[in-house]
């Protein structure tokens, strides 16, 4: 208090900031915390003895190894796509970059249910696609995706992204001098790549890698929709199918599966942060100019690979999707005169569970959107303002609802929620513990955009409103809000492109009346309804490339580092 | 328009002092210039002053109020004195006239009164033409004299610049500095400006707060300043010079001596036998060869109609003079002494 007193000198604001913060940690960070109480203890009194017991079953450590194995083969999957990617972009003279870009954004934003949907409609014997083709596998043929293989490529795709922005940021980091100096050394193309380009990202490559491996080893669609199927259970569909099966009687036993996959991810948020923070000891020197090395001859056929490659893992699906989603009933090859859109008419306008999930969906994007919002702006001024200790602590943290995978925070949840304090009232089962799971996990991706706008604001803009005799709510209406708008903006809209397209928090959150968009995919796919789940899927690769557009067009008038691609 | 009293002020950054035991007035209607540089604690000064920052130690009373004590402090929404930033701080999001005109919608006038005080504010910075524009669309000046017109239209108390002319270009500086100083006269307003260059701070001030390491080391006119240096760092800081140590001091009946550099020379002084250092400035120094000293010629720099000479003493001191004759490097040539500045320097 006192030295936050000493640094901006109003009360008020530092009133302001206590209460706020208070209200963000218990937002975040209580059903962290709640969750790690669980787990040691039984019944009230410290003990490990669960913790073992569960920890020694079979189905355990099985689950264990294969979630192991998938994330683990599948970022290197997205280590090779999306760094031969990040190089090929950042470094070289590759045209229409931006447009390259934009495209390899796609897969990060696209649900991982929709991806592996999609991805079953372009392969196996009852694909549309390879139908109408004429190429399908006779009847009876396994679908190859039903593997782990399938599992390890798909998160591969899913998360390549990642990896090609951080390492793409990382190559930007680097001064074109460094590598000009190389050359006029006399190293040449691959010499210097190897001894002078690859030295110097491998900060940023590690740290991509390691967060790669925690959003891998969180997600729930992609395991899901293929791994069930072929009876191959990783940890998060583990205690999916604990929890649907057996209700919250088991709420202790997957209290405990989920402090076990939080604690492999925390390893790996570890190593992401200090990789992350070893990465800027090479940020210096101009970086005004970026690295354009000419590819000469080779170009065109470079272009002609990495938009094939874009082709086969972004287009393909989609028209697979698309063509599924147009047929009568699932397995009739799709030709003009069989065409129709009774699937879309059915899931659009019919059935009244989808209307619901839209409406579902919709509100608690736009709910969590709104809400964070009005939370973010006003907490990342003060703490930009007055750094104290306890708010120093909240940014280290923040993130952590965010990446920790979605079965933690979803346990949590329950834990926290199923009986509220003093009451015998529970919010399990109703739709606020979703909407609050989803403030806790999306509060990072607003408060991040809007704090990296005002870190770049001029603190003299609110001195200059207080030297005139502003209060603090008048600058934060007239001074502090427009200016930071463009960022608020963008995180929200992030925010409901988020928040709409989640499946692995609702997934284990929801019962009847509050199914979200995501669960109803994943439902109408479970129960064969695939030509009604691709049409929906096809809406919601609409409404997602929409919201991208627009955060694309708006792109220049926001500060730097608020758009995610945009580095 | 008010009177700032300043009493044993003191601010800690982290363990180190910014400020050491400042007890000072700066009296209504007066332009003060705080000159000193980086780091000595002119704008910790300023932002103490403004409110932004809060002392450790000290009180501060501006006009009849205490707005800065042990136990009190007024936040700076509350102390109607204007800030003018180095940045010029203008809201990218207002156009030039909400800019001006947001200090009177914070007071609540009415519309009629905004609008007409405004207009006056816009007038008299010569603004009223550019009042629709938004300020990425103006030049360095145009945004300094909305800056100015912002701090203006509220009257307040007093205003504080930090270095406004900092970010504009030699050319412009100049025009600015009338723009200031027409500016004070018309309003009589109490006025303290942050610069770290010297010339600027002559050039408008009543008087010049010399500062360094926290502590104020003169705060006199800017002739006093110059002629009159109470020591060793305010006389190599402002203006040209360089300060020689005294040998030995006679006192005459109206006249003192100095031994300087193997001279006998006469001095002027406050300190009378105590003085212990002279400050020969180049308008102490006469080329003669029958001069008291000789001097070898270091350096030559033609300042326009003049030339610098830099000279080394045959005792080995740097001493500067200023010629209309051309000298080469290398010459020798003899210096007279005329009753430099003595002081007491421990």
């Amino acid at each position: 208090m006192q030295s936050a007193l000493q640094k901006g000198g109003s009360r008020s604001e530092s009133r302001l900031l206590s209460v706020i913060l208070i209200l963000a940690l218990c937002l975040t960070l209580a059903p962290v915390l709640r969750l790690f109480i669980e787990g040691v203890t039984d019944q009230g009194v410290p003990s490990l003895s669960l913790a073992k017991s569960v920890l020694a079953q079979g189905s355990t450590l099985n689950a264990l190894k294969h979630s192991l194995i998938t994330a683990g083969l599948g970022t290197l999957v997205s280590v090779v796509l999306g760094a031969a990617f990040a190089f090929l972009v950042a470094l070289t003279d590759l045209r229409a970059k931006a447009a390259l870009v934009f495209c390899l954004m796609i897969p990060m934003m696209i649900p991982p249910q929709i991806t592996a949907l999609s991805w079953t409609q372009i392969m196996g014997p009852s694909s549309v696609l390879l139908k109408t083709l004429g190429i399908a596998p006779p009847l009876g043929a396994p679908q190859p995706l039903y593997s782990p293989e399938g599992i390890i490529l798909l998160l591969g795709i899913q998360h390549m992204s990642i990896i090609f922005l951080t390492l793409r940021a990382g190559l930007r980091a680097i001064p074109q001098e460094v590598v000009e100096a190389a050359r006029i050394s006399g190293a040449r193309g691959f010499r210097t790549w190897w001894q002078v380009v690859m030295p110097l990202t491998l900060p940023s490559l590690a740290a991509g890698t390691a967060i790669t491996f925690v959003t891998a080893l969180g997600n729930f669609g992609i395991p899901a929709m293929l791994g069930i199927p072929a009876g191959y259970v990783t940890l998060p569909t583990l205690v999916y199918q604990k929890l649907a099966g057996m209700g919250t009687t088991v709420l202790a036993e997957v209290s405990v599966l989920a402090m076990l996959i939080g604690a492999v991810a925390i390893v790996g948020i570890l190593l992401q942060r200090f990789f992350q923070g070893r990465q800027n000891v090479y940020l210096v020197g101009s970086t005004s100019r970026p690295l354009a090395i000419p590819l000469g001859s080779a170009r065109l056929p470079v272009e002609i690979l990495l938009w094939a490659v874009v082709f086969v893992i972004l287009v393909l699906p989609m028209f697979g999707l698309l063509a599924t989603s147009l047929v009568p009933a699932y397995g009739v090859p799709l030709r003009f005169d069989t065409m129709t859109f009774v699937s879309w008419g059915e899931v659009l306008f019919r059935q009244p569970v989808t209307a619901r999930a839209f409406a579902n969906s919709f509100s608690l994007a736009l709910g969590a959107a709104v809400v964070l919002m009005i939370i973010c702006l006003p907490l990342a001024w003060l703490m930009e303002r007055h750094p104290t200790r306890l708010s120093r602590l909240f940014d280290s943290l923040l993130d952590l609802p965010y990446a920790l995978p979605g079965v933690v925070l979803s346990i949590a949840m329950i834990l926290l929620l199923i009986k509220l304090p003093f009451t015998d009232a529970t919010l399990y089962g109703t739709i606020w513990i979703i909407f609050l799971a989803y403030l806790a996990r999306f509060f990072a991706v607003m408060f991040r955009p809007v704090q990296a706008s005002l870190k770049q604001l001029d603190p003299a803009m609110a001195e200059a409103a207080q030297s005139v005799g502003a209060g603090l709510f008048q600058r934060l209406r007239d001074v502090i809000l427009p200016l930071s708008a463009p960022a608020a903006a963008a995180g929200a809209i992030l925010v409901f492109l988020t928040a709409f397209n989640e499946l692995t928090v609702s997934a284990l959150l929801w019962s009847s009346g509050t199914e979200t968009l995501g669960v109803v995919i994943f439902n109408l796919d479970d129960s064969g309804e695939t030509a009604m789940a691709s049409a929906l899927a096809m809406t919601i690769v609409f409404v997602v490339m929409a919201l991208m557009t627009l955060i694309q067009l708006f792109s220049r008038r926001f500060p730097k580092g608020v758009v995610p691609w945009q580095t | 328009m008010a009177d700032i009293n300043i009493t044993s002020l003191g601010k800690v950054f982290a363990g180190t002092p910014a400020l050491q035991d400042i007890t000072t007035r700066f009296e209504d209607g007066e332009f003060i210039a705080l000159l000193g540089p980086s780091g000595c604690g002119k704008t910790t000064l300023l932002r103490l002053l403004a409110g932004f920052d809060m002392p450790s130690s000290g009180t501060i009373r501006i006009g009849a109020r205490d707005v800065a004590t042990a136990t009190n402090m007024v936040p700076p929404e509350e102390r109607n004195i204007g800030f003018v930033f180095q940045s010029y701080a203008l809201w990218p999001h207002m156009s030039v006239r909400r800019n001006v005109s947001y200090p009177l919608e914070i007071r609540k006038l009415t519309k009629p009164e905004i609008a007409a005080q405004t207009d006056a504010a816009l007038a008299a910075t010569g603004l009223t033409e550019y009042a629709d524009r938004m300020p990425s669309d103006l030049s360095g000046g145009q945004r300094q004299r909305v800056a100015l017109a912002r701090c203006l239209v509220s009257a307040p108390d007093a205003v504080l610049l930090d270095e406004p002319l900092a970010n504009l270009d030699v050319a412009l500086r100049a025009s600015m500095q009338a723009v200031f100083t027409d500016f004070h006269k018309r309003t009589g307003a109490t006025m303290v400006y942050v610069t770290h260059d010297q010339a600027e701070a002559m050039a408008m001030a009543d008087r010049i707060a010399v500062m360094n390491q926290g502590l104020i080391q003169q705060f006199d006119t800017p002739q006093t300043l110059y002629e009159r240096p109470k020591n060793r760092f305010v006389a190599e800081f402002v203006g040209r010079g360089t300060v020689v140590p005294v040998k030995a001091v006679e006192q005459g009946e109206n006249q003192l001596h100095a031994h300087v550099l193997g001279a006998r020379i006469a001095v002027e002084s406050e300190a009378q036998s105590q003085v212990s250092h002279v400050c020969l400035r180049p308008e102490n120094l006469a080329i003669s060869e029958t001069g008291d000293l000789r001097a070898k010629v270091a350096r030559v720099t033609y300042l326009g109609g003049k030339y610098l000479l830099e000279t080394v003493s045959s005792c080995g001191t740097r001493l500067l003079a200023e010629t209309r004759a051309k000298f080469d490097v290398g010459a020798q040539l003899g210096l007279t002494i005329t009753t430099p500045w003595a002081f007491s320097e421990d």
